[in-house]
C-alpha cells in the first residue's frame, strides 16, 4: 500500500482546561474518501481546524505526503501556505463564499496562487494567458457543477445547495491533493445530497483525496472507504463502513450506552 | 391580528402622534432651555443671565408642530422612504461626462480663476479619495489615519527641496516612497486588529505624525511649518508671476499672468487623480485587486485558498498610503507653505466621510461625493453661519436615501457571459 496522504499522531488540541482532541492517531489513504464522524462536540471540526491550519495542536503531529513523496507538516506550516504548498484545500461548515463577488469571481481568488506570479514576474501578456487558462479551468467547474448560467450571478444569491457547490469548486480551483469537506451534506435536500455523493466521487476518481466530516449517514455511508468515529477527542473506531456501522462502540457513542441515561430524570430517581 | 389591521384607526394613531409629539417638544425643552433660553448679559457687577422664554417657546412649540406633521404624514402615507432614482448604467455616461468636463474646466468661458482653484481643491480630495478607497473601499480596512501619509508626502517634498533642492517632479518620486514606507510602518502594527481596534489604532497613528511633526521643531519647524516650497516647473520653465527670462509666459510669448500657474497646477492634479482612477481600476483586475475584495469579504476563506493576508493587507495599505504620499506632495507645492495643522484628523474624518458618502468601492461615487462635499461646502458659503447646518442636512439626506452611498452597486471584475452590477446589499463592508 502507496504512503498515507495525511497521517495524523498524537494530536492533540486543548483550549484552557478543555481537551478537545485528546491524542488522536489516524491515517487517510491516498484516492479514498475517509469519513470522521462522531456526536456533536467529539472533536471533529477541531481536528479539521487543526489539519488546515486554523488552529495550531497543543500537540502531535499532522504530515500530508504528495505523490513524489514531499512530506509537508501541517501542524507547522503557517496558514496560507497549507493550501498554497501542501495542497489541502478545506471548505467549512457555515458556508464562507466571497458573497458580494460573483461565482466566477470566487472561483478566480481560488487561483491566486498561480495567477499572482504570473501578473508579477511574466508581465502583461504572459498574465493575460493565464488568466484565460483560470476562466477556462473555473468555467470546467461550473460545467460540472451546473452552474455555468449562474457565473455573473453574486455568490450570495445563489440557493443554498448551489452555495455549497460552489464552495466546493472553489476548493478544487486551488487544484489541492487532499479536500476536506466539513459536513458537506448538512442543509441539503435528499436530491441534492445525491448529487453530491456524485460530485465527490468524481472528485475523488479526478484523483484527490477527500476527507469529510459528516452527519447524513446517507452520505457517509455510501461514498466512504473509510471511516472514523471520534467520540470525547478521541478515535473508538476504524475502519470500513459495514465494520463500523456494527461496532457496539459506535452505536453506544450514538445512542447512548444504557438506557437509563434516556429516561427522564424523575424515573431514575424513584 | 389580521392585516387589514396594521394601520391603527385614525383616532388612536392621533392620540399617539400627539404623546410622541409631546415627548419630542419635552426633549426640545431640555435641550433649548438652557441653550437658547438663557442669555449672558453684561450688566453692574458682571455678568447677569437674562431669560428668554419666547424664545424657547417658539423652538418648543416648532418641535411639536414638526413632529406632529410628520407622524400624520407618516400615517397617510405609511412608513417614509426616501429614494432616489436609480438610474441603470449611469455610470458608463457619467463618469466619461465628468472626465471631459474636468478636462475642459479651464477654458469653458466663464471659468476664472476661483473656478480652476476651486477644481484644484476638489480634484485633490477626489484623488484622495480614491486613494483611500482602495484601503477602506476594497481592502476592507477602516483607516481613520489617512492624513498622516499625505502629511509625510507633504513634508517630504518641502524637505528635499529645502535640504536636496528638488523640484516637484523630482520629489514626487520620493514622496510617494516616504508615504509607501510609512503605510507598511502602520500596517505592521495592525496585521492582526480588526474592525474598531483597527480604526482606533489607525487614528492614532495619524495623530502620532502630527505631533512628530508639530514637536520635532529642528526638521520640521514646528508649529512655524515650512515654507518657500518651490512652486512646479514645466519643463524647466516657471510660471513667476513676473514672467521674465526662462518663464513659461517669456517663452510661448504669452502675457504673464498668474492664471497660468493655477491652469497648470490643475492639470497637475488631475493627471494624478486621473492617474490613481487608472491604477485601481487596473489593479481591481489583479490578482491583488481580487485578493483585496476577497479579503473584505471573508478573511478566513482566503487563507484556506492560500492567500497570504498578511501580504494583502500591507500592499493595500501601502498602495494606499503611496498615492496620498503623492497628493501631499502635490499640497506643498500647491500652497508653498505647510504647516501640521494642514493634517488634523478633521481631514481624515472627511475623506472617509467622502469614500463612504460616495459608496465603498465606487471610483465614480467618490468623485461625486468629494464634489459635492468640497464644491458644495463652497456653494453654502452665502449661507453663513448656516452652511454647516445646510452641509449636514444634506449628508444626513444622502445617507438615508443611500445608505450604500451615492454609487452602491458593485461591478464584477471578470464576466463570463453578461456583465451586471451586484446589489450593495451583498457586498460586504469589511470587518478589519
Amino acid at each position: 500500500m502507496a504512503a498515507p496522504i495525511l497521517s495524523i499522531d498524537g494530536l492533540t488540541m486543548r483550549f484552557g482546561g478543555l481537551t478537545a482532541v485528546d491524542g488522536l492517531s489516524f491515517t487517510a489513504a491516498r484516492g479514498e474518501i475517509t469519513a470522521v464522524i462522531g456526536p456533536n462536540g467529539a472533536g471533529k471540526t477541531t481536528v479539521f481546524n487543526c489539519i488546515t491550519g486554523f488552529y495550531r495542536p497543543s500537540a502531535g503531529s499532522i504530515v500530508c505526503t504528495h505523490q513524489d513523496g514531499t512530506q509537508y507538516r501541517l501542524d507547522r506550516l503557517a496558514g496560507h501556505r497549507i493550501s498554497s504548498r501542501a495542497r489541502v484545500a478545506r471548505t467549512f461548515q457555515n458556508i464562507r463564499l466571497f458573497s458580494g463577488m460573483t461565482v466566477l469571481e470566487n472561483l478566480l481568488v481560488a487561483q491566486h496562487r498561480v495567477l499572482a506570479p504570473a501578473a508579477r514576474m511574466v508581465g502583461l501578456p504572459g498574465y493575460a494567458a493565464a488568466e484565460r487558462a483560470a476562466i477556462d479551468r473555473a468555467r470546467a467547474w461550473l460545467d460540472r457543477i451546473g452552474l455555468i448560467d449562474r457565473a455573473d450571478t453574486p455568490a450570495a444569491a445563489l440557493p443554498y445547495g448551489a452555495q455549497r457547490r460552489v464552495e466546493i469548486a472553489r476548493a478544487m480551483c486551488t487544484e489541492p491533493v487532499l479536500l476536506c469537506l466539513d459536513e458537506p451534506a448538512a442543509g441539503l435536500n435528499p436530491r441534492e445530497s445525491e448529487e453530491l455523493n456524485a460530485l465527490l466521487m468524481e472528485i475523488r476518481a479526478g484523483g484527490t483525496s477527500l476527507l469529510l466530516i459528516e452527519h447524513d449517514m446517507s452520505v457517509v455511508m455510501r461514498i466512504s472507504d473509510h471511516i472514523i468515529v471520534l467520540d470525547y477527542g478521541k478515535r473508538i473506531a476504524d475502519g470500513p463502513p459495514a465494520v463500523v456501522q456494527a461496532d457496539p462502540k459506535v452505536i453506544a457513542a450514538y445512542l447512548g450506552e444504557d438506557d437509563a441515561e434516556h429516561l427522564p430524570p424523575e424515573v431514575v430517581g424513584s | 391580528m389580521a392585516p387589514a389591521a396594521a394601520r391603527p384607526p385614525a383616532f388612536a394613531s392621533l392620540a399617539a402622534a400627539l404623546k410622541d409629539a409631546g415627548l419630542a417638544a419635552l426633549v426640545a425643552f431640555g435641550c433649548a432651555a438652557p441653550m437658547m433660553g438663557l442669555r449672558t448679559v453684561q450688566g453692574q457687577g458682571g455678568l447677569t443671565l437674562v431669560p428668554r422664554f419666547d424664545t424657547v417657546a417658539i423652538a418648543v412649540a416648532g418641535v411639536f408642530v414638526g413632529r406632529l406633521l410628520l407622524h400624520l404624514w407618516q400615517h397617510r402615507r405609511g412608513a417614509i422612504r426616501f429614494n432616489l432614482p436609480r438610474v441603470p448604467g449611469a455610470g458608463r455616461a457619467v463618469g466619461p461626462a465628468f472626465a471631459v468636463l474636468a478636462l475642459v474646466l479651464p477654458f469653458i468661458p466663464g471659468v476664472g480663476r476661483y473656478e480652476v482653484d476651486l477644481g484644484i481643491l476638489v480634484l485633490t480630495y477626489v484623488m484622495l479619495g480614491w486613494g483611500l478607497n482602495i484601503v477602506v473601499g476594497l481592502a476592507g480596512l477602516l483607516d481613520l489615519g489617512y492624513v498622516a501619509f499625505y502629511a509625510v508626502g507633504a513634508y517630504t517634498y518641502a524637505l528635499s527641496a529645502q535640504h536636496l533642492g528638488f523640484g516637484l517632479w523630482q520629489a514626487l518620486p520620493l514622496s510617494g516612497l516616504m508615504a509607501g514606507i510609512a503605510g507598511i510602518l502602520l500596517g505592521f502594527p495592525v496585521l492582526r486588529l480588526r474592525g474598531d481596534y483597527l480604526a482606533i489604532v489607525t487614528l492614532a497613528f495619524g495623530e502620532i505624525i502630527r505631533i512628530v511633526l508639530l514637536n520635532w521643531t529642528s526638521v520640521t519647524g514646528g508649529p512655524n511649518g515650512l515654507s518657500g516650497i518651490p512652486r512646479p516647473t514645466l519643463f524647466g520653465l516657471n510660471f513667476s508671476a513676473g514672467g521674465g527670462p526662462g518663464s513659461f509666459a517669456d517663452f510661448f510669448g504669452l502675457e504673464p499672468a498668474a492664471i497660468h500657474r493655477i491652469i497648470y497646477l490643475y492639470y497637475i492634479i488631475l493627471v494624478l487623480a486621473l492617474a490613481t482612477n487608472w491604477l485601481t481600476i487596473r489593479l481591481r483586475r489583479m490578482p491583488v485587486g481580487r485578493a483585496w475584495e476577497a479579503m473584505r469579504e471573508d478573511e478566513i476563506a482566503c487563507r484556506s485558498l492560500g492567500l497570504n493576508i498578511t501580504m494583502t493587507k500591507l500592499t493595500a495599505f501601502a498602495i494606499g498610503a503611496t498615492l496620498a504620499g503623492l497628493a501631499g506632495a502635490f499640497f506643498a507645492t500647491r500652497q508653498a507653505f505647510i504647516s501640521p495643522e494642514s493634517f488634523t484628523f478633521i481631514e481624515s474624518a472627511l475623506i472617509v466621510a467622502i469614500v463612504v458618502l460616495g459608496g465603498l468601492g465606487s471610483q465614480l461615487g467618490v468623485a461625486i461625493a468629494a464634489l459635492v462635499m468640497i464644491g458644495g461646502f463652497e456653494v453654502f458659503r452665502d449661507l453663513d453661519e448656516f452652511r454647516m447646518l445646510v452641509f449636514g442636512v444634506v449628508m444626513v439626506g444622502i445617507m438615508v436615501s443611500r445608505p450604500r452611498g451615492l454609487v452602491g452597486e458593485r461591478m464584477p471584475t471578470v464576466v463570463l457571459r453578461e456583465r451586471k452590477g451586484i446589489d450593495a446589499a451583498l457586498v460586504k463592508e469589511g470587518a478589519g
